[in-house]
């Protein structure tokens, strides 16, 4: 990022952390020298593997967690010293933490309680806020009397309700099942559109990532491994990680052996097999890289020659998965290659042992250098 | 086939039974007979009727307003003597002598000399031996003490007695202690449990708020005492409290008091609140902690984050979620506390005694176990009360201790 174009943005970053680094014991650093912006009414998601960090920068950002070096701010203002109950920040926990003693309506009222509002104001704004996540007339239940999608609600309106310009929410699907995890995404998403609050969303689901977020922050033991929209970190990934973190990809080990216009590479992946790639950073020939092609991305070939890389494969299983066919064959020294097809009419019907050929285009394959990635 | 598929069946039933027929014993051993026994030994006392059956049948249809004719006389005369001999006349005595005082001597005496009396006017010689026998009042209380099934011990337990009319009456005023020590007990039991919620509280909520490694060590700094003789920590007490111990030295060291004017912490009612909250804190403490450790912290991070300063998410968060522990910890430190004996007894003096003291006194030193047992019943049935109140409010399943 050029310095112009950072003032130029200033205005609009709400978060920034600033080179932060916490360990919990001293020595194991958790959270690595991060760097991170996030914009007003954003919704900026925190995607990674169990243990990367996640919680611990929300638990940061909120005032749970002391920062051991580096700056968090919010407004340009840093946080450190601001008391976890005066920075304003509604979160949403991934057990809820909804006061179990306290019916819905008491729970929402609380933070309007303790900011000293008045009865009516109180009363208007719980409506307004169990309308907003459509709970209306279960305010005198208490939680545990509450089915898992309607805590979460709760929860979420208790974030809420006291109008916070930034809201965490560290996993807060986790809890429920697929079909209601799905609606929950949608009326999150709603609901943050329709307030434009700053959010940092925390899950280890790449497929909630890429439905909520405007960008999507993949952590990897305490770093960032890329910071970007979800179609970019789809489409074009930066990191081996990245690439089979998000989404399903084949990788493939090779080493680089000529490069043509820094863009496109020739990569050797074995004995008489070549592969072109698009290269995403500047490599060298000699250079080990890896070679990841999405599974839709491949097709069965009709005709010698249809793909710009085109390999024999025999195929081992093909599993109907609805929409479309998840075949696994065995192709360039690969066991377990993913190729999935539309379920067209006519897709052309493979058997396990068949022999066929498969192919993809250059710029459906990215050479991703290893440099310190660990497999 | 058929045979088997039953017999199969049946075990997977029984066995659990089967495993549980030792508990079972156990309790019925050590706690239901005992406890039974007591509740009969408060209401039935056979033993006069034995000893004396045929003057008791006699004395049924005695008008009670002037003496006994002298039948009544030679019958119990003779069954005096036959009860001499198979030893139960000290019993007899014993329980004619509680319903008239002064009156244990008249058995013994006159069964000794009746049995050297040719005379057949056994009336006259009766009442030659000990004149007593001439007051109606001592035929009253044998044929009251001759009642197998009676209340007599647990009107006594409240201070009132059978009247003459067939009424009820309190005993006279040097004989009403009972009433004033329920009272003292309940008062004491009330003021150690919330001395025991006091100190405990913050203990036990340091406790769970410590690391681990931590907690385990102030765990065993409370639980010390408990693995030490009650009677080595309550002896101690009583050397750190006496007027020359070490409490007072220090007040008076640091000049809080002057030498001549000690506290007296020993032998009353403060000894017995010192030595009594410090023996029962833990009761208050584990259930507390258990409790407080299974708070989870994001309730009151989740306050924070709602805009509650620390203490008004303690007093509105953690407080209330706190509340099962609080009262499984006073519950139990005061139905302890109702039945304490040991302490109060050592460090109590006459003003700290309680209650249970008092049944100690009729099961060990005036044998009147009928009394003891009904002071007992009365005790039990406020520990049931309290039970039931606990189990209406919070509910029996939320006691955890630890
Ligand atoms: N209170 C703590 N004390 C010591 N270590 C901790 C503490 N909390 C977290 N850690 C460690 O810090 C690392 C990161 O934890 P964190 O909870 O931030 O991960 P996460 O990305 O949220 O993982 P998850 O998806 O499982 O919630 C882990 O290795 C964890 O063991
Ligand atoms: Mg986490």
């Amino acid at each position: 990022m050029t310095t112009d174009k950072a003032t130029e943005q200033a205005s609009d970053v709400h978060i920034s952390f600033d080179n932060v680094v916490k360990s919990y014991d001293g020595s194991t650093q958790v959270v690595k020298d991060l760097n991170l912006d996030v914009n007003r009414g954003e919704f900026l998601t925190l995607l990674g593997p169990s243990g990367s960090g996640k919680t611990t920068c929300l638990m940061m950002l909120a005032g749970f967690e002391s920062i051991t070096s580096g700056t968090i701010t919010i407004d340009g203002r840093a946080i450190q010293d601001i008391l976890p109950h005066k920075r304003g920040i509604g979160m949403v926990f991934q057990n809820y933490a909804l006061f179990p003693h306290l019916t819905v309506r008491k729970n929402l009222s609380f933070p309007l309680e303790v900011r000293g509002m008045s009865a009516s104001e109180r009363n208007s704004r719980v409506m307004r806020a169990l309308e907003l996540v459509q709970l209306e007339g279960l305010e005198n239940r208490k939680p545990r009397n509450l089915s898992g999608g309607q805590q979460q609600r709760v929860a979420i309106a208790r974030a809420l309700v006291f109008e916070p310009e930034i809201v965490l929410m560290d996993e807060p699907l986790g809890a429920l099942d697929r079909r209601l995890r799905e609606e929950m995404q949608y009326e999150i998403r709603r609901i943050h559109q329709q307030l434009g609050v700053t959010m940092v969303y925390v899950t280890h689901d790449q497929q909630e990532a890429m439905v909520l977020s405007d960008r999507v922050a993949v952590f990897r033991d305490g770093r960032i491994e890329q910071i970007a929209t979800p179609e970019t970190l789809y489409e074009e990934p930066s990191r081996v990680f990245v690439s089979s973190f998000i989404g399903d990809n084949n990788v493939l080990y090779g080493e680089v052996r000529e490069v043509q216009d820094n863009d496109i590479c020739h990569v050797s992946i074995g004995p008489d097999r070549n592969v072109q790639a698009l290269s995403v950073e500047e490599t060298k020939p000699g250079e080990p890289v890896w070679v990841a092609i999405r599974p839709e991305r491949v097709g069965i070939a009709k005709t010698e020659n249809q793909y710009s890389n085109q390999f024999d494969a025999i195929v081992n299983d093909i599993v109907f998965m609805g929409d479309h066919l998840r075949i696994n064959v065995d192709t360039c020294g690969v066991r377990n290659f993913i190729i999935k097809i539309p379920n067209l009419v006519g897709h052309g019907a493979v058997l396990p042992g068949d022999e066929i050929q498969v192919g993809w285009a250059t710029l459906d394959c990215r050479a991703l250098s290893m440099d310190s990635e660990k497999t | 086939m058929a045979s088997t598929r039953s017999q199969n069946q049946e075990p997977s039933r029984l066995v659990p039974i089967g495993l549980a027929l030792p508990l079972v014993a156990f309790v019925l051993v050590t706690f239901v007979i005992p406890l039974g026994t007591m509740v009969v030994q408060s209401a039935y006392d056979p033993q006069v009727a034995q000893a004396l059956p045929k003057t008791l049948d006699l004395l049924r249809d005695w008008n009670d307003s002037a003496l006994p004719s002298s039948d009544v006389f030679e019958t119990i005369a003779s069954e005096l003597i036959s009860s001499r001999e198979d030893r139960s006349i000290g019993k007899v005595a014993t329980r004619v002598n509680r319903i008239k005082s002064g009156s244990r001597s008249v058995f013994a005496k006159t069964a000794r000399r009746l049995e050297r009396v040719e005379d057949t006017d056994l009336k006259t010689a009766m009442i030659e031996i000990d004149d007593r026998w001439e007051d109606i009042e001592l035929w009253r209380a044998i044929r009251s003490a001759g009642q197998k099934f009676t209340a007599r011990h647990y009107l006594r337990s409240v201070d009132l007695e059978p009247a003459q009319d067939g009424g009820i009456q309190q005993v006279s005023e040097d004989q009403r202690i009972y009433n004033t020590l329920y009272f003292r007990t309940v008062y004491v039991s009330l003021a150690v449990t919330v001395l025991c919620f006091l100190i405990g509280y913050p203990i036990a909520y340091a406790i769970a708020s410590v690391s681990d490694s931590w907690a385990k060590i102030l765990l065993v700094i409370v639980l010390v005492p408990f693995w030490t003789s009650l009677l080595v920590r309550t002896t101690s007490w009583l050397v750190l409290l006496q007027n020359q111990g070490v409490v007072n030295d220090v007040l008076v060291w640091i000049g809080l008091v002057s030498d001549d004017s000690r506290l007296a912490l020993v032998h009353n009612m403060t000894g017995t609140l010192i030595a009594m909250t410090h023996v029962l804190l833990p009761f208050m403490i584990l259930p507390l902690y258990a409790v407080m450790r299974s708070i989870p912290p994001d309730y009151m991070r989740a306050a924070a984050s709602l805009g509650a300063n620390p203490i008004e998410g303690f007093v509105k968060v953690y407080f209330p979620q706190s509340l099962p522990g609080v009262s499984a910890g006073c519950l139990l430190v005061f139905i302890l506390s109702l039945g304490y004996y040991i302490t109060p007894a050592l460090v109590g003096g006459t003003k700290g005694q309680l209650i249970s003291n008092m049944i100690a006194y009729h099961i060990q030193t005036s044998l009147n176990w009928g009394l003891a047992a009904a002071i007992s019943v009365i005790l039990l049935i406020g520990v049931f009360v309290c039970y039931f109140i606990f189990d209406r409010w919070v509910g029996i399943d939320k006691l955890k201790l630890g």
